[in-house]
């Protein structure tokens, strides 16, 4: 239980980062947009399995 | 004609919130029944397990009457079992799991959402660890789940071939709904599938890249209505959705795909410097082949698995409270993930078929070059 919480914090964190470095990637190249919103989905995506994979291996 | 069309809209709509209220009604009047609270969070945990469950009937809702017995509303499902020959009848016969069914001298009973064959009286057997030990037939029934998506590939089947046809008949130029679906249409032909699979290529692929993203996206959308039922939230669905994904990728890998799996280091390097590395290294890509379907089953899965507990556990929170202010509260909450839900739902049929059409690249690839990378 104390995993799950510590892999959903890791996650969050993991997020975070990508949300927050696609913004300052967006705002340095406004042109490259769209280029930068599909690779950070795809990141935070793959981010985001590994954490309900944990989710699920606790429950 | 226009305003006949939007008047039609409208009362779909009315219609469909209508029930929902009127579902929800008997929701509170079934919780109010309920007397301690630990029996009201058992009802509640039931309640949300049931609902993302596959079931072998299509019960939109149930109603307790005055005598004590519960009224369900909705349609028995046929079961079909494999079991000393095909058995086929009608699951009504199961009263709601609540009785044994019998057909052609077999005795059949639901527990844990499985049928199990039994002897007349139903009695079904367990070991230690608690699971039950009588046989099972083989199950290919028709559950709802399985109807839910026989009914979403004849809408999707109807709408496109439609959409086709009036594309011929006003030359080229999207009319009615084709206006709403022609640019998701170029999105992923412009934006997926051609800078990930190749100019070469991109064609073979675009069928199953358009199937599965509508495919996927109705059905969650689909489990957003007050129907809710849960198709892609169910292991089953998507493992089979990403092992067609794994079969495209592998069956439609090109030299050079292979060449990657097994040889990843080319020529760059002699025989015996790259022996002990491909030790380690192409266990790993094997893996990898395997890996990455996996995550797509698994990210979809429990992507939606997830949005329907909280969406229910908001739901549940009326019950927990009991007063004006907790359901104001849970349903503003539910109101708000469900607006969270609906661009889940788009973003995991996005992201499915994206990957699934950069894995497609990976097997589609051709290097003219013969460098290493």
């Amino acid at each position: 239980m104390v995993g799950a919480g510590l892999v959903v914090i890791g996650v969050g964190i993991g997020i975070g980062r990508i949300g927050g470095s696609a913004m300052d990637a967006i705002a340095r190249q406004p042109e490259a947009y769209g280029k930068i919103q599909t690779a950070m989905l795809i990141a935070a995506a793959l981010i985001e399995g590994i954490g309900f994979a944990a989710l699920f291996a606790v429950s | 004609m226009r305003q006949k069309k939007l008047f039609n809209l409208l009362t779909t709509l009315l219609l469909l919130i209508a029930f929902q209220v009127n579902s929800q009604h008997e929701e509170t009047q079934e919780a109010k029944e309920l007397d301690t609270a630990e029996a009201g969070k058992e009802a509640r945990k039931e309640y949300i397990q049931h609902h993302l469950l596959d079931s072998y009937d299509f019960n939109l809702f149930s109603i307790k009457q005055e005598d004590g017995t519960s009224k369900h509303i909705g349609s028995p499902l046929p079961i079909i079992l494999w079991d000393n020959g095909l058995q086929i009848f009608s699951s009504s016969k199961f009263h709601h799991g609540e009785t044994v069914a019998e057909n052609n001298g077999n005795y059949y009973k639901i527990d844990h959402n499985k049928i199990y064959k039994t002897e007349a009286d139903g009695v079904i057997h367990y070991d230690e660890s608690h699971h039950a030990t009588n046989a099972k037939p083989l199950d290919f029934s028709i559950t709802k789940s399985v109807v839910m998506i026989f009914l979403t590939g004849l809408l999707m089947f109807l709408l496109f071939a439609g959409l086709a046809k009036s594309y011929v008949k006003n030359g080229g130029i999207a009319s009615g709904a084709g206006r709403f679906f022609e640019p998701i249409v170029l999105y992923i032909r412009d934006d997926i599938a051609r800078p990930n699979i190749g100019e070469k290529h991109y064609r073979k692929y675009m069928g199953y890249l358009l199937t599965i993203f509508f495919f996927i996206w109705f059905l969650n959308m689909f489990g957003l209505t007050p129907l809710g039922i849960n198709v892609t939230g169910n292991i089953a669905v998507t493992f089979a959705l990403a092992l067609l994904t794994f079969l495209i990728t592998n069956f439609t890998g090109k030299k050079d795909y292979w060449k990657h799996l097994f040889d990843p280091l080319g020529d760059s390097m002699p025989w015996y410097g790259k022996l002990p590395l491909y030790i380690i290294l192409i266990p790993i890509e094997l893996l990898g082949v395997f890996i990455k379907p996996f995550s797509l089953l698994i990210r979809l899965y429990a992507n939606m698995q997830a949005g329907h507990i909280v969406l229910m556990s908001l739901i549940g929170l009326m019950f927990l409270f009991k007063s004006w202010f907790g359901s104001g509260m849970s349903f503003m909450l539910a109101f708000a993930i469900s607006l969270i839900e609906i661009l889940v739902a788009l973003l995991q049929a996005y992201i499915f078929t994206m990957l699934s059409a950069l894995y497609f690249g990976f097997a589609a690839e051709e290097h003219e070059h013969n460098e290493a990378h």
